[in-house]
């Protein structure tokens, strides 16, 4: 047994790590503009992101749930914009749906990343991001999978990465139950990768704003409502990673699902903590719209409820005991 | 990445397994924190310590198994889930061995850690004084050079097992010195002259600890670990082994989450939601210090005070999950019974080994790298 991430393994979570520091990631969600955040997409494409969702005959890398989940961290870490946990799991999606048409069309696209997708999967999933500037929108009831209609313009999210629609059902693309049952834990999983990230990102810029910044004559800090505060916060993080990790290597098995969900609810609640207590540490400076952590901890409310709440999820959890 | 298990340890497993349902009591023993009770699960260890069972990751010449880290996991989750008596012995084989193996001499280990793993001798520790809890280093008590050894003098209290142990292990300071210096650890006899043992009860009335005097009791040299002097640092190894993951093994909380599910299985109002929740995330974080714990044995740098991150998880998860038991329980949740034993002994974990407040200051200052200031 070796439960961490292996060499080539975090060498690639640095990778795109480095990628997204220099890519002024929080300037482009500000911009909201369709081109920077096509190109910010190409780069994560190029990188090898989207490919780990789709199979190796169709232009991917195969399904990789380990280094998907590495490469939704440091995703979540750097507040990338857009439909990206949508497109995974839409990735998965088309590929259980064995539609070799839809498959061909699109899997390759999407490796490579010519291909953004948004899905909306009700009710844990009502809107699709980015529908309007997406090449291939998706929506799904009953089982069945159809394309999907944007409606109007996009709808304002707390989180300004995020862009939803509403969307009415289009032309019916496949059926399956079961396609749409594994989209959905995927989709939870890279979720949860995702907002764990974050959650690690507001814990570092918030230990850096105490260690600087000072009142009373010395750095806040030093004061233990502030370090208990940030240990919590520590904790929480700690302990969802291991079990987003084990649910990655679930994938596949019987317990995926109950273990999706367990680390959902981990990831979401540390996650949540981590950013209420960034906001707290911060002041009245984290409060602030200008001020780039508020980018975070915005997004960080925003998951909490992505891809099933944490009492969907709890539910899921205690249905399988 | 991995989380598969050898051949090696799935038949270690088996092996452990097999042996446990074979000679688990069919009874459940009294509780290990009276008198009746001691005198069993005494008895009970020295049939884990033939098989032995007792210490698996010591080495085989003291009567381990050289068990890897991961091994010692499955012993464990095995033991819990097969519901075996509380371990009396626990705080020499977790806290005293480890400090012996690093810090003793070879006639040390062959004559202390034999008896223990036979569970021949049962050790308390002797850490805190009425001036030193937390701030362990305020300790007052004195070990002073005499002829061929040492005269410790002075007060202990709140010392684990005490009341029904043989033995104890502690710091005493050399008289005059301050602080981390000049503290020698030392072993003792609960039973030397010169030692009067006084039992306290616990929060539920049973004397799970005592108040030592002690005064000029002898210690002969060959009784003191590491230097003397030295004590602070010899200490501080066994504290690291404390808050990581030995004093409370993962398998104790999967276990415990298990029987909890099958309680709310049994006895839940399904529209209770709330309480369902309450299960399904005590279920969630044990299987989260599980996964964690084949995460810290995978590392190959040291922990150092990340073991605090662990002790803090485990100390608050033990609590949420024994309150959720009694709130399962009703109106019956009162009653003495094995949740509620579980639970007064879950309400003292997060005050031993370091409070949990000087826990969020370490993990604050050495892992997140916050300043150190004035308390």
């Amino acid at each position: 047994m070796k439960f961490v991430l292996d060499a080539e393994q975090r060498l690639f979570g640095d990778t795109l790590d480095k990628l997204l520091a220099g890519a002024d990631v929080p300037a482009t969600v500000r911009s909201g503009a369709a081109g920077p955040r096509r190109a910010l997409w190409s780069a994560i494409a190029r990188a090898g992101v989207f490919a780990l969702a789709v199979p190796e005959r169709h232009g991917g890398a195969g399904t990789h749930p380990v280094e998907l989940v590495t490469a939704m961290h440091e995703l979540g870490r750097h507040a990338v914009p857009g439909p990206i946990v949508e497109t995974v799991a839409a990735a998965a999606l088309i590929d259980r749906l064995g539609d070799t048409g839809l498959a061909d069309a699109w899997l390759p696209r999407i490796a490579d990343g010519t291909a953004v997708v948004s899905l909306a999967l009700p009710p844990a999933v009502p809107h699709a991001l980015d529908a309007d500037l997406a090449d291939l929108v998706l929506t799904v009831g009953d089982g069945r999978v159809r394309t999907g209609v944007p409606e109007g313009t996009a709808l304002t999210s707390l989180d300004p990465g995020r862009r939803p629609f509403r969307v009415s059902p289009g032309d019916l693309l496949a059926d399956g139950p079961e396609a749409v049952a594994a989209a959905y834990d995927l989709g939870a999983l890279a979720c949860a990768a995702q907002h764990l990230g974050v959650g690690r990102r507001l814990l570092e810029v918030s230990v850096e704003y105490a260690r600087t910044r000072r009142q009373f004559g010395r750095p806040i800090g030093e004061f233990q409502a502030v370090k208990h505060r940030l240990a919590d916060a520590l904790v929480g993080l700690e302990f969802a990673r291991p079990l987003i990790h084990g649910a990655a290597l679930a994938h596949g098995s019987d317990t995926f699902a109950r273990d999706v969900s367990a680390a959902k609810v981990a990831a979401a609640d540390a996650a949540y903590a981590a950013a209420l207590a960034a906001l707290q540490v911060h002041g009245a400076i984290g409060y602030t719209d200008e001020y780039d952590p508020s980018l975070w901890i915005r997004k960080a409310r925003a998951l909490r409820s992505a891809w099933g709440s944490p009492a969907d999820h709890r539910a899921r959890v205690a249905a399988a005991l | 990445m991995d989380l598969d298990f050898s051949p090696a340890e799935e038949e270690f497993r088996q092996e452990v397994r097999t042996w446990l349902r074979a000679h688990i009591p069919a009874e459940p023993l009294p509780s290990l924190e009276t008198a009746e009770g001691f005198t069993a699960h005494r008895a009970w260890e020295r049939e884990l310590g033939a098989a032995r069972l007792s210490a698996v990751s010591w080495p085989t010449a003291y009567g381990g198994r050289d068990a890897t880290p991961l091994e010692w996991l499955i012993f464990e989750e095995e033991y819990y889930a097969a519901g075996a008596p509380g371990r009396v012995s626990q705080n020499g084989v977790n806290l005293l061995a480890p400090t012996l193996l690093k810090h003793g001499t070879p006639q040390q280990l062959a004559r202390v850690l034999p008896p223990m793993a036979a569970g021949e001798v049962i050790w308390a520790q002797a850490w805190s004084e009425p001036g030193a809890g937390s701030d362990l280093a305020a300790l007052r008590a004195t070990a002073t050079r005499v002829t061929g050894g040492w005269r410790l003098d002075g007060q202990k209290t709140w010392s684990s097992r005490a009341a029904f142990a043989d033995r104890a292990f502690g710091l005493f300071r050399e008289p005059g010195s301050e602080r981390h210096r000049g503290l020698t650890y030392a072993m003792f006899p609960l039973d030397a002259a010169g030692v009067t043992v006084r039992p306290i009860g616990r929060l539920d009335g049973k004397p799970a600890f005592a108040e030592l005097f002690l005064d000029e009791v002898f210690v002969p040299d060959a009784d003191i670990i590491g230097a003397p002097g030295d004590g602070w640092r010899v200490a501080m190894s066994t504290a690291g082994n404390e808050r990581g993951l030995t004093l409370r093994s993962p398998g104790r909380f999967t276990a415990a989450a298990e029987r909890l599910a099958a309680l709310w299985r049994e006895r839940a109002d399904p529209a209770d939601t709330a309480l369902r929740d309450r299960v399904a995330d005590a279920w969630i974080r044990a299987r989260a210090y599980r996964l964690k714990g084949f995460e810290t044995i995978s590392r190959t740098d040291d922990i150092g005070a990340e073991a605090s991150v662990n002790k803090l998880y485990w100390s608050d998860l033990d609590v949420a999950l024994h309150e959720t038991a009694l709130d399962l329980l009703g109106p019956d949740g009162e009653l003495a019974g094995e949740w509620l034993e579980g639970y007064v002994f879950s309400l003292a974990g997060p005050i031993y080994a370091g409070t949990n407040e000087i826990q969020r200051d370490v993990v604050a200052e050495r892992v997140l790298g916050l300043p150190r200031g004035s308390r």
